[in-house]
């Protein structure tokens, strides 16, 4: 089999593969980077302390998977429906608030929600409006 | 294809009550429902609750300007309000957000003919003006995304998740009682950290592409408190309370004084009413 212009169709295939594998290589290994997610804000060791467990409104499994939803939920009730307090499955009753509710336990923004979110790239605008917590990186540089 | 007399009453007889019935249950379904069942939802014990909030405004306490400056600022602080300033420190009226504010008699109750006779220290009076939570509000009527709604307490909310910018809600109101955000108000410079400002943590600000207005503060309602302009005007300046009890404050005053009210010819309903002096016996 004759192959013409063999020099620049395998040099055009060698650049083509390249490129197309790009976003394999450049990523190998980091992918499964593991998460660092944190819960350890004073906040919330206290909360352990005082009640013996860490917990979150609701469950974690639940809170992992939906707390967009939970969280659309209660902006709903509260803005429309001027309903300010949520009852969980956990028979507990909480303050439905982003900076006054989960922000004061979760006072670590960047070890918490931006880990994940930057992780699956999703980029949720809250912040445009509410206040995120100081955080003492962000002062320190 | 032809079709009997009998069967074409037949068929039109079923589809006008599927109509009807269709119809029916668009009217009743309610139009807002939050997406917790009521068995998740618990309203605050400690809320101030009416049917119907109003406000009276007695321009005879507000005496020096700074009783207008300090229950301007009580607002606009708790609130993050931008206060956009031009270089020489006069207010930037292009980009100015205002919830309560200052104006004058005139533009205040536009067309009162008796103005001619008026005192000079009315004409000259600055008025304390804010939204007017109308009972029918134009606003309301135009929003196109329901971003601007009534609450079942009389108050005209505003929810900035949903609106879109379009400002048709400030061609509506009478009143000017709303303002756009041209430019991200975070960038004021009562607001931004880097330019000596402060925000309140505890409540949100707004982002640019947004109108907002005054909303009788429905947060602080919810914890027992009063709106920020009346705890901070002068005593007995701002009276707030619920308009359809009979035995409260602001129904005496209502029922019992002669009060006026801004453009109420436009039968929009607003709820703030005016005691501009003159005596009890008005």
């Amino acid at each position: 089999m004759k192959i013409y212009n063999k020099g620049p169709v395998f040099l055009g295939i060698v650049i083509f593969l390249a490129l197309a594998l790009f976003p394999f290589y450049n990523n190998f290994g980091k992918a499964n980077k593991k998460l660092d997610i944190k819960t350890d804000t004073p906040a919330i060791l206290e909360y352990e302390k005082v009640n013996g467990k860490k917990e979150c409104v609701e469950p974690k499994a639940y809170m992992r998977g939906e707390h967009m939803v939970l969280i659309n939920n209660w902006r709903d009730a509260v803005v429309r429906d001027d309903n300010r307090g949520y009852l969980s499955s956990t028979g507990k009753r909480w303050n439905m608030s982003l900076q006054n509710g989960c922000m004061q336990c979760h006072s670590n923004k960047k070890k918490f929600c931006d880990e994940c979110h930057n992780y699956m790239a999703v980029k949720p605008f809250c912040w445009d409006c509410h206040i995120q917590p100081v955080e003492k990186e962000e002062t320190q540089s | 294809m032809s079709m009997d007399r009998r069967k074409f009453l037949k068929v039109a007889g079923i589809s006008s009550i599927l109509g009807f019935g269709a119809s029916v249950a668009s009217a009743t379904h309610p139009t807002w429902q939050p997406a917790l069942r009521p068995d998740q939802m618990d309203r605050n014990k400690e809320a101030l609750t009416a049917k119907r909030w109003a406000m009276v405004v007695d321009m005879t306490r507000f005496k020096t300007e700074e009783d207008f400056t300090k229950t301007i600022n009580a607002c606009h602080t708790i609130h993050n309000v931008p206060d956009f300033r031009k270089p020489d420190g006069t207010v930037d009226k292009k980009f100015e957000i205002k919830w309560i504010w200052n104006t004058t008699y005139e533009k205040a109750f536009p067309g009162m003919e008796e103005r001619k006779y008026q005192s000079e220290h009315i004409k000259d009076m600055p008025f304390m003006v804010l939204c007017n939570h109308c009972t029918n509000p134009a606003c309301v009527r135009v929003c196109p995304t329901k971003a601007t709604y009534k609450l079942a307490t009389g108050i005209t909310m505003q929810d900035m998740h949903r609106c879109i910018g379009c400002r048709f809600c400030m061609a509506a109101c009478p009143y000017g009682a709303r303002s756009f955000n041209w430019i991200d108000p975070r960038r004021a410079a009562n607001l931004d950290p880097a330019k000596g400002g402060k925000v309140n943590k505890e409540y949100p600000t707004r982002t640019k592409g947004v109108v907002e207005k005054c909303t009788f503060c429905t947060e602080r309602l919810a914890v027992g408190k009063m709106p920020a302009c009346v705890e901070a005007a002068p005593k007995g300046a701002l009276i707030f309370g619920d308009l359809d009890d009979p035995s409260s404050e602001i129904r005496q005053i209502v029922s019992n004084k002669l009060t006026i009210r801004r453009k109420p010819e436009l039968g929009t309903g607003p709820a703030i009413y005016y005691l501009i002096g003159g005596g009890d016996h008005a």
